[in-house]
């Protein structure tokens, strides 16, 4: 309980510095406003509605890629995990595409894609792809083999082993897949507003740059931080549920 | 051609190799109705792959196999599946009318009663063995084959289940192909012994002891070291 307290020091303290250091004018205005300021533009905007509309736009572009990416990545993972056809056809040209820093397919993708909204989207899919696709695939691979032998000689045909001992053993792995597929996902679309946009947060901050408002550029860093941040709080209460299990374990 | 009754196996001619080990090299096997068999052997004798291919977990055996549709099978490990709590590893692939009764009735049997809403990560050893056969139990079996089913407990557990054992056989009269490499643990609960080495039956003797059976029984003794000998451990009389 103490040390949660200490933890929490830190940052307090260096939050405390930068306001004060911004408030003597030793950082510039224009440079680094303080953080209550950041807060105030934050307030402001909530107030006129832009930064709901920004962080909305933001947030489908991010839930519709993710949604695009990961289901690919389940259907093909599952493929590639499941069957061994699946495994020669999928994983080796998979395993080969995941080479490729798809952040630095930006300029490919707006010669195919124009800058419109498929290119925030498809990046958001290709960063989401990878991390479910490798994880659902090693978590399949991984489940143990006598647990499967356990539930044949149960008498489960091969659908009701893939439903009680596959799908429940990949889980965990597929767990840590998704949560890496959100902090890509989060990522590709930090890059992907960077260009031409009319709206979203990335927009936010690039139309802020150009005023100078950099307290709003702050801002649109702090809700990329916390939407990421409560996508992972969230997460990790799911992954509780379904995994509760496991806590018998780590508790015997 | 079967002119013995129709049991709960009937083998003939099993046969299986990996690469050029020939590993079972012409196995004739049959189990009655209600016969506890206990299969003995070195380690790497072969008579896990035995069970294994009874249990029909391989598929690369040739010769004649039939095995009771009814059957179940106990493991070494207990196997159960830890997403799964103690109840649902017990109901697995169990179809029918009242399946929580007959679930509670098995667990019951083993003396786990309570613990049905358990994970399995929270069970001792012991006890997710106990479970291990509940969920073979629930199946009604006409044929359990357990490999090596106490190998891996304590040996006041394994006194314990060794006991449980003899009590479920007469409660339910299942016959059971016992995989292990315990020789009391033989003589304790079979019929019937069976010897494997060099990939075949070498050897079958029938347990003339009454049940319950004591270890101190002069009887005992003889057939201990007749079996001993037979594994290549001989002792002294």
């Amino acid at each position: 309980m103490r040390l949660r307290r200490v933890r929490l020091m830190t940052p307090v303290v260096l939050l405390g510095a930068w306001e004060v250091l911004a408030r003597v004018g030793v950082l510039s205005p224009d440079k680094l406003p303080p953080p209550s300021e950041v807060l105030a533009a934050g307030w402001r905007l909530t107030q006129d509605g832009s930064l709901p509309a920004h962080v909305y736009e933001s947030l489908t572009r991010a839930v519709v890629g993710l949604a695009i990416g990961g289901g690919l990545a389940l259907v093909l993972g599952a493929f590639a995990g499941l069957l061994r056809v699946g495994d020669a056809l999928v994983d080796p040209t998979v395993q080969m595409a995941r080479m490729l820093p798809h952040l630095g397919l930006v300029p490919l993708l707006i010669i195919w894609l124009g800058i419109g909204e498929p290119l925030k989207i498809t990046l958001v899919a290709l960063g989401a792809f990878f991390p479910i696709y490798l994880n659902l695939y090693a978590g399949i691979r991984n489940i143990d083999e006598r647990l499967v032998e356990a539930a044949r000689t149960c008498g489960l045909s091969a659908l009701e082993r893939v439903r009680h001992v596959v799908v429940p053993g990949a889980m965990p792995s597929l767990f840590l897949g998704v949560r890496l597929a959100f902090a890509a996902g989060w990522l590709s679309l930090v890059v992907g507003e960077q260009v031409n946009t009319d709206s979203g947060l990335g927009f936010m901050m690039m139309e802020a740059r150009e005023f100078s408002q950099t307290e709003i550029v702050l801002l649109g860093l702090l809700s990329y931080a916390v939407l990421g941040l409560l996508s992972d709080i969230a997460l990790r209460a799911a992954e509780r549920r379904a995994l509760s299990w496991r806590r018998g374990l780590q508790a015997s | 051609m079967a002119t013995r009754t129709a049991g709960v196996v009937a083998a003939r001619d099993v046969r299986r190799s990996f690469g050029d080990t020939v590993v079972l090299d012409g196995i004739d096997l049959h189990l009655e109705r209600g016969e506890v068999v206990a299969l003995l052997g070195a380690s790497g004798s072969g008579k896990s792959t035995l069970l294994r291919i009874l249990a029909g977990l391989d598929h690369e055996a040739t010769g004649e196999v039939e095995v009771s549709a009814s059957s179940a099978v106990v493991f070494q490990e207990h196997r159960l599946l830890p997403w799964k709590r103690v109840a649902g590893n017990v109901a697995l692939g169990v179809r029918g009318a009242d399946v929580a009764g007959r679930v509670s009735a098995a667990l019951g049997e083993v003396g786990l009663a309570d613990r049905g809403r358990a994970w399995p990560g929270e069970l001792s050893g012991g006890q997710s063995q106990r479970v291990a056969i509940a969920r073979a139990l629930v199946r009604r079996p006409e044929l359990l084959l357990l490999d090596e089913p106490f190998g891996a407990l304590d040996a006041l557990n394994r006194l314990k289940m060794q006991r449980l054992f003899r009590e479920l056989q007469s409660a339910h009269d299942f016959a059971a192909l016992l995989v292990t490499h315990d020789v009391d643990e033989a003589v304790l609960l079979a019929d019937r012994l069976l010897v494997l080495d060099g990939g075949r039956l070498v050897e079958e003797i029938v347990v003339p002891m009454p049940h319950p059976r004591a270890v101190d029984d002069p009887q005992f003794g003889a057939l201990r070291r007749r079996l001993l000998a037979l594994l290549n451990v001989p002792v002294e009389a």
